[in-house]
């Protein structure tokens, strides 16, 4: 019964088979290449962005995904030198008094055309206006659109330091400070602070649609956004007229890929060009490619590890100096940083000129710490919670680890750790109210002004405004960085500013971890790409071969 | 025949009253508001809710609830997802036929390889083939598909670099949405590059398809092996022997046709494994399908989402299964393949 041997070999049989197989050989062959379009960037991000416009959150995703991309600044830091730079103002004049700025507006600078709107004009002081007075004017009728919260305006407390945001012509704009303070250049050239149309928001308030503005976003920007898919994607099409001449690809595409080693896996594969946030962890693969680049620079931010200053015993210095002695940083870094930071000792790191080496970080010594603690009266096996925050930030890529090393250290001193962890905006809400005995976490510089560690970080007015995570208020130390900052000298802000460090040495009302590097990776295809050090990244100027 | 129509209309329709109900109850069990689950609306967007059309009736009974609740399943408004804010009825429409899309490829392919292998072995049967292509099968078989999924992404995209690890098509082609089929719908748009879309969107279906492939199509060959065995040492192919026909006349004319009918209907039941073992590789290959799509809701824990996607699912299993029950009823009756089995 052998039916097989049966079947009768004729030519057609084996010209098909020849025929087929060539026709798989070559399909094969095509398919097995992968054909890249020079005319498109593929960038693997984190997240997806709340929304379109930086003003409204801190987030580093919807930096990242806005504001270089969509928006221009009136000034701009250069990413290599940090200086400020001009961008949509050509030149500002600062008065005697350092109280009034007068900005010089570029001229024939024009918008995103999209779908649903035309520009009829280009940018010019009415922009300005729009978008400083936007968050500064409680009565503004844009004010309340999208939640109505600015965080970082907010905590800076920018719209009282504003008594006037005034147009003297078309392309002049003045804006008066009630009292002359030396970051506010700075804060002016952060990524939060970005031009919107003001035609615009015009044209939206006549059709009703307020809410658009942040999430049909107009800039004048490199980018313009074409669509955005909640955790898919968000697709960027080049502005054909942006006023900078620097290169552009026709397509920017933000993939949106949630795990570090999925982007890092697209990468290798060629299906990104570039990823956001490398895993310190996978740091080493990516070296050891020859077709991709890994660029490292000292990141302007801190990973710490703050207590809340408000309930006892944790409100007495000594019980923090006690715990910050019973840890091991150096070990902690090693673990989780991979070596990829240093060991903090001020909140600023050393690139930064406010930064003072002769402060002494505490050593580890856990039977000194355990010998203050009793002194204190704190009792042997007093439990306490430890927050981890349940995202990967540069300045700490896994802080539930770091929880678990410190429940260990803090077990030799007789105290017992709860590691408590919630979903990110729960977490970070729940810290707003207080409810954490300690937490790590960390915060990352949006400008080169020191201030913008020392305000944010530990102020009174930061506790309301949810940034103080220490819950620490002290009048001193207030007074200590406002003075800081009347001055623009920067050896006289140098000498306010090594007291607060003092202070802080002396008080640790958080303890600082470390300053991780920044990291960006990306194909040698792509040419241009810098780090930024002061925030998001840009796409403008980048270009593929 | 009525009779049998009758039977299965009456089956579909309480196996989907019963799954539409437990979807309602889901709402209710999940945490918090059963309003909120229902609608995808957070309680103090009710003012939007007595807006919409979304009006489940929150005050009145649960009967009344239920009917409301229908009402608004069959009018598309399923609610909004809570993490996207999109309706939920358009993401399912979206996602859906990218699963059927990867499930059908998978079972084209795993029928084309299958049953010819199939009845190779059994033709070679306790011979060396069919032990050889019985113990690849086996092992086929045995391996989890997530594990066989990873190792491909391993050898074949990171290792080799063939190809490409997650989605369908390149992000950099712009392939507008018809169908919800990626390959139609690249024939369909009017992309400057229509062969390199399509040689693209090849290239990201071949892992997935090959994973999803290798476990259906071990069962094939198993199922049409035993089947096509069982035929050809029934009575009748002896008599066809006997009336002196060639071997390869007794195959064609008797044994395929009869080996293949008891294997139809075994095939309708891996319809489900074939489904969830694509929406495993999908969430491993970041394949935007329901899968993914799902476990992504669960995540975030986005109940209005889990309890459509469920819904959706669950009905698409029960109609596609039922329907195709439903032919091999009509189309042959167990009785008239007595009758035609006879000589």
């Amino acid at each position: 019964m052998n039916i097989l041997k049966k079947h009768n070999k004729n030519a057609w049989i084996k010209t098909t088979l020849i025929v087929l197989s060539s026709t798989l050989l070559c399909a094969c062959d095509a398919l097995l290449q992968s054909k890249t379009d020079p005319n498109g960037i593929v960038y693997c991000s984190e997240g997806s962005p709340a929304n379109f416009n930086p003003q409204l959150d801190t987030s580093g995703t919807t930096v990242d995904a806005s504001s270089h991309q969509i928006y221009d600044r009136l000034i701009d830091f250069d990413p290599v030198t940090g200086d400020i730079v001009p961008a949509l103002a050509t030149s500002w004049l600062v008065s005697d008094d350092g109280k009034t700025y007068t900005f010089q507006l570029r001229q024939q600078v024009p918008f995103h055309q999209t779908q649903t709107f035309t520009p009829t004009r280009f940018f010019n002081a009415d922009d300005v206006l729009f978008s400083i007075d936007r968050w500064r004017l409680l009565d503004h009728p844009y004010h309340d659109i999208s939640g109505g919260r600015y965080p970082y305006t907010d905590s800076l407390n920018l719209g009282d330091l504003i008594t006037q945001v005034e147009r003297i012509n078309g392309y002049r704009v003045e804006i008066t400070l009630n009292k002359p303070e030396s970051s506010f250049l700075a804060n002016l050239a952060t990524d939060f602070a970005v031009i919107l149309s003001a035609e615009y928001a015009d044209k939206l308030i006549s059709r009703n649609q307020k809410e658009l503005i942040d999430y049909k976003p107009v800039g004048t920007g490199p980018y313009q956004l074409a669509s955005f898919r909640q955790d898919r994607y968000i697709r960027y099409t080049k502005h054909p007229e942006y006023w900078r001449q620097i290169d552009l690809t026709d397509k920017l595409i933000f993939d949106i890929t949630a795990s570090s080693s999925l982007r890092l896996a697209k990468l290798l594969t060629g299906e990104c060009d570039a990823i956001a946030l490398p895993a310190h962890s996978e740091l080493e693969v990516i070296r050891q490619q020859d077709d991709l680049v890994l660029d490292e620079k000292p990141g302007l931010n801190i990973g710490f590890w703050a207590f809340n200053t408000s309930k006892p015993p944790f409100n007495n210095p000594q019980v923090r100096r006690a715990l910050g002695m019973a840890i091991d940083k150096n070990a902690l870094i090693e673990a989780i940083y991979f070596n990829s930071a240093i060991a903090a000792k001020n909140i600023v790191p050393p690139t930064s000129w406010a930064f003072q080496a002769d402060v002494r970080p505490l050593s580890y010594s856990p039977i000194a710490a355990k010998k203050l603690l009793r002194e204190q009266g704190v009792p042997e096996d007093f439990s306490m919670t430890v927050w981890a925050m349940p995202v990967q930030r540069a300045y700490n890529p896994n802080a539930m680890k770091m929880a678990e090393l410190i429940q260990a250290y803090l077990q030799e001193v007789g105290i017992q750790v709860n590691i408590i962890s919630y979903e990110w905006s729960i977490f970070r809400e729940r810290l707003s109210e207080g409810l954490h005995d300690s937490v790590l976490i960390g915060w990352s510089a949006d400008n080169g002004d020191p201030d913008n560690f020392y305000r944010p970080l530990l102020s009174c007015a930061a506790i309301e405004s949810g940034t103080n995570r220490a819950m620490w208020c002290s009048d001193e130390y207030d007074l200590l960085i406002n003075q800081a900052l009347q001055y623009t000298e920067i050896s006289e802000r140098t000498y306010f500013y090594g007291k607060a460090n003092e202070l802080l040495a002396e008080q640790l009302p958080l303890i600082p971890i470390a300053h991780a590097s920044r990291y960006q990776a990306y194909t040698k295809k792509l040419h241009g790409l810098v780090i930024n050090p002061y925030g998001g990244v840009r796409f403008g100027g980048v270009k593929k071969l | 025949m009525a009779n049998v129509l009758l039977r299965y209309t009456n089956l579909v329709f309480v196996t989907l009253f019963i799954l539409s109900l437990l979807s309602f109850i889901l709402a209710y069990l999940f945490p918090g508001q059963a309003v909120e689950n229902l609608t995808g609306l957070r309680l103090n967007e009710l003012s939007v809710l007595q807006n919409s059309e979304l009006k489940y009736a929150v005050d009145d009974n649960v009967v009344v609830q239920y009917w409301h609740y229908m009402g608004e399943l069959f009018a598309g408004n399923w609610g909004v997802s809570f993490s996207s804010g999109l309706p939920l009825y358009d993401d399912v429409g979206h996602y859906l036929p990218a699963s059927i899309e990867l499930s059908a490829y998978a079972l084209f392919l795993s029928f084309v390889i299958g049953l010819p292998l199939g009845f190779l072995a059994a033709l070679r049967h306790h011979k060396l083939t069919d032990y050889s292509l019985l113990s690849v099968s086996l092992v086929g078989y045995s391996i989890p598909v997530f594990w066989l999924a990873l190792i491909m992404i391993l050898v074949f995209s990171l290792q080799l670099g063939w190809f490409p690890l997650s989605g369908r098509i390149s992000l950099l082609f712009e392939i507008p949405s018809i169908t919800g089929f990626i390959l139609i719908d690249i024939l369909l748009s009017d992309s400057i590059d229509k062969q390199a879309a399509l040689i693209d969107a090849l290239r990201h279906l071949i892992l997935p398809t090959l994973s999803i492939a290798v476990v259906t199509t071990t069962l094939i060959l198993r199922i049409t092996r035993r089947s096509v065995i069982e035929t050809l040492n029934s009575e009748f192919i002896l008599a066809a022997y006997a009336r002196g026909l060639t071997p390869r006349q007794v195959l064609m004319r008797h044994g395929v046709r009869n080996a293949l009918i008891p294997i139809l209907p075994l095939l309708a039941m891996q319809f489900p494994t074939l489904l969830t073992n694509a929406m495993i590789v999908e969430s491993i290959f970041s394949w935007p399908g329901i899968g993914n799509w799902l476990i992504q809701a669960i995540y975030q824990q986005d109940y209005p989402a889990i309890r459509a996607g469920m819904l959706a699912v669950s009905v698409l299993v029960v109609i596609f299964t039922m329907s195709i029950d439903l032919t091999i009823r009509l189309t042959d009756p167990t009785r008239r393949r007595a009758e035609r089995a006879a000589i």
